[in-house]
């Protein structure tokens, strides 16, 4: 037996109040542990956003189109060095459950605007050539376990083709990985010359323009060069840069960022008061026992420490517990969200934050009882020895 | 230090407490000698300062005034910290109501005195079960508080109380919640812990029968001692 076992044994004496306790710090770190793992997936397109990418849209919003004729017009600024339009496709595999992140590109300036996207050269060379062809990012193609020279028809709830029907056949050409584990792959690229021509309506649009300027100092520039080009027109553009384009797309979701803080901040205080409460409460109920333990010698900052111990233990147990929870939640959700959002889980920056959380959460709940504790006078707690 | 030398020297004790704007006077210069090796009953009326008197012989309450001495040495003035580890070093208590930590075996709570050593876990297990054996509750070692009876209880708090191998036992009421049988069994371990051991027992007690058990009987009143024959 060592102080450890002590600390243990007060810690579930009352083994339902031990449990409860344990569980309500567990909740407070599975929400921790699921919203910043969100959080991590929300965030992941800013970190992979390439410096000198900007991204041109129409001044109203992302999803009004802007005419084919921009692409040309963009390719003329001075500072402009790649041009890449996309449409937003949308699409779903099979029933309208199973979404499917896809865009019609134009596959060379696209790939060119994307180098970090890693292609087998001959895979590469297919999609370039196949006008049906289709780019599957290595995550969607194992969500859906595609392989390339498989045919697929992607549906379509916007897209109609000239014949009436929304299911647009693609050959799956090539399946692409990601250079450095920044950018995701859980997306499809079609052609955008197949997808034009096959519309029933809008045609000749697109939604937006990934624009690689020369250098990432000129980016000012080229943006208020090509927003200026397009100034008073009937579609006025809006270009910022990638990264700042990514964060404005997912704050659509909601400013995940700030929610998360709330929601912890309302979890650890409600829990910070539950279980300090409970901790005083706990120490009240064993003042006898704390003056018994000084009566035999132990000293006052070594009963503060056993307290403080205990305090610290619950914190722990409960905490890790819930982050553990909370990263089979977040591998369980990134599996089922594999089409909407890039793979994502616990980080070990969230990781290192929840042990410090934990920290904080043990000595901020255990300060005022080890204090208490330590306060107790043994003539008063026994009445009589 | 022979068994009649002074193992506790009390020079001009006082203890007086506030109670409002009134001030109690418990005892006043009060002098004693209590030689090593004594076994002596304190009682005395209620309020008379029977406890108050042993808290300060346990180094657990500080007099208003006066010293008290152990081995030679003042005790009155040392810091919290260093009575602990003087109370850790040399004295056992033994408490009316038993005071074992429910959640901890017999063995596990004769053994939180040792704690504080720096003996090995395997010598600490050898001390408990010596401990346990002289007290007769060898073969409960594995029992928690709660599955034992007042007496046996009394027999684990004896055994927590002796482990550490300190100079004097401090006991108050300890038969006070027990049958005059088991009573008589755990005054019997008390007399023999200071026959056979050498213990040093100070035992407050409001019981005739309880004090006879001791080798002399000091009786407290009015803030003065009087020591009387043996019943």
């Amino acid at each position: 037996m060592n102080d450890a076992t002590l600390i243990r044994k007060n810690l579930f004496r009352k083994r339902l109040r031990a449990i409860l306790l344990v569980v309500s710090i567990l909740i407070a770190f599975l929400i921790y542990g699921v919203l910043a793992a969100m959080q991590n997936a929300f965030s992941m397109g800013t970190v992979g956003a390439a410096q000198e990418r900007l991204v041109t849209v129409n001044r109203i919003n992302f999803t009004v189109a802007l005419p084919y004729a921009y692409w040309d017009r963009v390719r003329q600024v001075d500072g402009v060095d790649i041009v890449a339009p996309a449409s937003w496709f949308g699409g779903y595999f099979q029933e309208p459950q199973n979404f499917v992140q896809s865009f019609a590109v134009d596959p060379e300036s696209y790939i060119a605007a994307y180098p970090e996207l890693v292609f087998e050269a001959d895979e590469r060379a297919n999609f370039l050539e196949g006008r049906t062809c289709a780019a599957v990012g290595r995550a969607l193609a194992n969500q859906y376990e595609w392989t390339v020279g498989e045919r697929i028809p992607l549906m379509s709830n916007i897209w109609q083709r000239q014949d009436g029907t929304q299911a647009w056949e693609l050959d799956i050409c090539a399946i692409f990985d990601d250079a450095d584990g920044t950018y995701p792959t859980n997306y499809l690229m079609l052609h955008y010359e197949y997808f034009n021509e096959g519309l029933s309506f809008g045609r000749d649009s697109f939604h937006w323009m990934t624009v690689v300027t020369e250098d990432a100092s000129r980016n000012d520039q080229v943006s208020q060069a090509i927003d200026a080009l397009f100034a008073n027109s009937p579609a006025e553009t809006s270009t910022t840069t990638e990264a700042a384009f990514n964060e404005a797309f997912m704050e659509q979701f909601g400013n995940i960022g700030l929610i998360l803080t709330w929601v912890i901040g309302a979890a650890f205080a409600t829990i910070l008061m539950i279980v300090g409460t409970t901790m005083v409460m706990a120490v009240n109920e064993r003042t006898r026992e704390i003056a018994v333990l000084k009566t035999l010698g132990f000293t006052a900052p070594r009963i503060f420490r056993m307290v403080l111990g205990e305090a610290l233990l619950l914190s722990f147990i409960g905490g890790l517990i819930g982050l553990g929870l909370a990263a089979g939640a977040a591998t369980l959700a990134s599996g089922a969200m594999a089409g909407v959002l890039p793979p994502f889980g616990l980080s070990l920056t969230n990781t290192l934050t929840a042990v410090a959380f934990m920290l904080a959460l043990g000595l901020l709940t255990g300060v005022l009882p080890a204090w208490k504790a330590m306060q107790v006078r043994i003539a008063d707690a026994l009445g009589k020895i | 230090m022979t068994a009649t030398s002074p193992l506790y020297t009390l020079k001009s004790l006082s203890k007086r407490y506030t109670r409002g704007k009134e001030t109690v006077t418990i005892f006043d210069a009060l002098d004693m000698t209590i030689p090593a090796g004594d076994f002596i009953a304190i009682m005395g009326p209620s309020g008379s300062g029977k406890t108050t008197l042993l808290n300060l012989l346990g180094g657990i309450d500080r007099p208003s005034s006066g010293e008290v001495h152990f081995e030679g040495a003042r005790i009155d003035t040392l810091s919290q910290g260093r009575l602990a580890r003087w109370r850790a070093a040399h004295a056992g208590f033994i408490f009316q109501f038993y005071n074992l930590m429910p959640t901890l075996t017999a063995a596990q709570n004769v053994e939180l005195p040792l704690l504080l050593t720096r003996l090995s876990g395997s010598a600490r297990k050898q001390r408990v079960k010596t401990a346990l054996e002289i007290v007769g509750m060898g073969d409960r070692a594995r029992h928690r508080p709660g599955q034992l009876s007042g007496g046996q209880q009394q027999r684990v708090a004896i055994a927590r109380a002796i482990v550490a191998d300190p100079k004097v036992l401090l006991a108050d009421e300890p038969t006070g919640d027990l049958d005059r049988t088991t009573a008589d069994e755990i005054l019997q371990t008390l007399q023999l812990l200071n026959a056979e051991m050498g213990k040093t027992i100070i035992m407050v007690t409001h019981d005739p029968a309880a004090a006879s058990f001791a080798e002399r009987e000091l009786h407290l009143n009015k803030g003065r001692f009087e020591e009387r024959g043996k019943a």
